[in-house]
């Protein structure tokens, strides 16, 4: 059981699928001044700076 | 006593590999099976990881627990401290691509056992080696890309020459991957409308994360693995449809066109719509498929049909031209050691690391990981009956077509029957296997046949299928990915000239960047595809070279490295991998420019064709393509040579910096912030 929640908290962390979470764990330890990003406004940020640098191998 | 326990274990490991070896090595005329390969390579890689890597991370490259750059500067965007098994994830997930399937299956014609030896040993002290010093030496310099360390450990020269080198290689390796899926999809309604399919699919999943469920990735990508799957089996349908089928039922040519589009697309389109959605997809059928193959290979244990070695090493194959030295060494790049890894292992990949000590792990264990999907593929294309492997991957313009290619085949000494390939392109749902060539068919016949025994016969059509839309998705990935890099690049490169066009967001720049890109692999696809020997012959090699040079670049700012700060006795480490990468592409580049047999010299084959074309001995169809075909192999003649002189241009460069150093006692340079 404890195996199979460390693969889903593995799984969530490498897909990015915690990722916003993790962004407002980070933003409020750190810039807890502003306000932060929403979800949806956190993502589209995200995505478009993923994809501007080698990524993907051949 | 634990020392001597422990001593005791790696004896045993050491003395096991030995004996798979040499069980491999004298394995003469009878067959051998898949566990002997994995044996030797578990025992290679424990050895190499455990003791050589080992040895270098703490000895030679002193990782120690200074703040990493995630840690020092944590900015919660690109330098994040991650957990080193969510690292190793991401690491491995962005190296591993369709390369490592594609060169062992086309090495196989010189038999197993020269791409399984260098594809342990190039790993064990080539390639992991590599991944791990740049990924450490990047660690080191706030995670400064391999571009930004040429520049600053050897000068200009150096920068320029590994954007050259990176932004070729991008043009050559877009190029052939196009090659090999059109191969796989050209007159069969099945493959072309479950890669067809995975656009929309890849679409859908980007507006369900961007607008239903923003940033559900988990979820976006479960729906859409299952849309996939049922893509497999509705491309199936779609074949036994009759007029449906002939929607999807097309040449080469058209298919080449569709997929200059779709890059073009990729490349100015936003990330969230295809993009990024789509690698998603590819990236959870790529573990998932390759852990599959994995299972099946260790489970059902197949036997290796294919002879150690043929006779095709003094350099007379039929899948592509050149001796076993020093092609084999091309062909497989990406498995044994891959310049392209040292662009992942500089910069993304040092700004997640927690620990320097992880390098290790992340660099050398990738690497390794890698190293064993290559001897997958190996064994997939190696379980073939040799005579159906070479009438999968060997185009119609080098053994003719149907009856006449199995006479020939069959003449080598690998009998196959022509009713044989029938029933065989019959059971996988094809209309012909003849001359697929590319690797991504036989690997998919291969894996069909694997997978079918291990998990139920009977399904051997959608076992093909699944497995040439595994390839297909992930070769869409690298394509459009690598599409979208390059035109930043360019936009990049000609933004020094006129400023407005390196403005990434401004849309004539992004158009025209991405035009000229797609424009200029689109011209290598394009001359592959009207190629009557297939265009692997020319592209593959081409590919490997390349790379090779591009790992070239990257040890030899290793090595620079190494001497500047202080590791000089230990310059071997990079510098006699570099010596090796040196020899073999400086030799395949000599041969490939300056050899008189028309299929290995570029030069002698454009002269051969002219010969021939004006002599009027050529076929219609074939004089038809025999100008730009005559032209083609003269530029790649000119490439392969600027390629080459690109490599001892930054060994020059490198030596003086290195001797430079050394003579004025220059102290050692500081590394980095203790």
């Amino acid at each position: 059981m404890k195996a199979l929640r460390a693969f889903w908290a593995w799984l969530r962390a490498v897909s990015g699928d915690d990722a916003y979470e993790r962004y407002r764990a980070h933003h409020a330890a750190a810039h807890a001044d502003c306000s932060p990003l929403d979800r949806r406004a956190f993502f589209r940020q995200r995505q478009e700076e993923a994809w501007s640098r080698v990524k993907r191998c051949c | 006593m634990t020392k001597l326990a422990r001593w005791l274990a790696w004896a045993a490991v050491g003395a096991l590999g030995a004996f798979a070896f040499g069980g491999i090595a004298l394995a003469r005329g009878e067959p051998i099976d898949a566990w002997w390969l994995i044996a030797a390579a578990v025992c290679v890689y424990a050895i190499g990881y455990r003791l050589y890597g080992a040895w270098v991370a703490t000895r030679v490259l002193l990782v120690d627990d200074r703040p990493t750059p995630a840690t020092r500067i944590d900015d919660g965007r690109d330098f994040v401290p991650t957990n080193r098994w969510v690292v190793f994830g991401h690491h491995f997930a962005a190296i591993a691509g369709p390369g490592p399937l594609v060169g062992p299956t086309l090495a196989a014609q010189f038999g197993y056992l020269p791409g399984t030896l260098w594809i342990l040993i190039g790993a064990v002290l080539g390639g992991c080696i590599q991944d791990m010093v740049i990924l450490f030496c990047s660690t080191r310099r706030d995670g400064r890309s391999l571009g930004q360390m040429a520049r600053d450990e050897l000068g200009p020269i150096g920068g320029a020459a590994a954007l050259v080198g990176t932004l070729m290689i991008l043009v050559i390796l877009i190029s052939v991957l196009g090659l090999v899926i059109v191969n796989a999809m050209k007159h069969s309604p099945w493959a072309t409308a479950t890669v067809v399919a995975t656009i929309p699919i890849a679409v859908l999943v980007g507006l369900y994360m961007r607008g239903i469920r923003p940033g559900r990735v988990l979820e976006g990508s479960a729906i859409g693995v299952a849309l996939l799957l049922l893509a497999v089996w509705g491309g199936g349908r779609i074949d036994h449809h009759p007029t449906l089928r002939t929607w999807f039922d097309h040449g080469p040519l058209p298919i080449a066109y569709a997929i200059m589009v779709y890059g073009f697309a990729a490349a100015v389109l936003p990330v969230w719509l295809l993009l990024a959605p789509r690698d998603y997809l590819s990236t959870f059928m790529k573990l998932g498929t390759i852990a599959l193959l994995a299972v099946a290979i260790l489970w059902l244990n197949p036997v290796l049909h294919m002879p150690s070695v043929t006779q095709f090493v003094d350099g007379t194959g039929p899948i592509f031209a050149g001796k076993v030295f020093p092609f084999v060494f091309i062909t497989i790049a990406c498995g044994a050691i891959s310049g392209f890894h040292a662009l992942v292992s500089s910069g993304t990949t040092p700004k997640l690391l927690t620990d320097e000590r992880d390098v290790h792990m992340i660099g050398y264990g990738s690497m390794m990981l890698e190293s064993f999907v290559a001897l997958m593929a190996l064994i997939a294309a190696c379980v073939l009956e040799p005579g159906v492997y070479f009438a999968i991957n060997t185009a119609p313009g080098v053994v003719g077509e149907g009856a006449q290619a199995v006479a020939t085949i069959s003449s080598w000494g690998f009998p196959v029957a022509l009713d044989q390939m029938q029933e065989l392109a019959r059971e996988m749902g094809e209309a012909t296997l003849f001359g697929r060539t590319g690797g991504a068919p036989s690997l998919a016949v291969g894996m069909a046949s694997i997978f079918s025994s291990a998990f139920g016969q009977g399904l051997l059509a959608v076992w093909y299928h699944f497995a040439i839309m595994f390839e297909a998705i992930f070769i869409l990935t690298t394509l459009d990915a690598g599409t979208r890099v390059g035109r930043f690049m360019l936009q990049d490169f000609l933004g020094n000239f006129v400023p407005a066009l390196g403005r990434t967001s401004w849309y004539p720049s992004v158009l025209l960047c991405s035009g000229v890109f797609v424009a200029a692999w689109g011209y290598f696809l394009y001359i592959g595809v009207i190629d009557p020997a297939g265009g692997v012959n020319i592209l593959w090699p081409l590919f490997g070279i390349a790379n090779q040079i591009l790992a070239g670049i990257a040890l030899c700012v290793g090595t620079a490295i190494l001497v500047k700060t202080g590791r000089e006795r230990y310059f071997w480490v990079t510098g006699l991998p570099l010596a090796w990468l040196t020899a073999v592409t400086s030799t395949a580049a000599w041969q490939k420019v300056t050899s008189d047999d028309p299929r290995l010299g570029f030069f002698a084959g454009a002269n051969d064709l002219a010969v021939k074309l004006a002599s009027g001995v050529l076929p219609p169809e074939k004089a038809a393509v025999a100008p730009q075909l005559i032209f083609n192999m003269r530029l790649d003649g000119w490439l392969t040579l600027l390629f080459a002189a690109l490599l001892w241009l930054i060994l020059a460069d490198t030596a003086r910096v290195c001797l430079r150093h050394l003579r004025t006692g220059a102290g050692v340079a500081v590394e980095g912030r203790a």
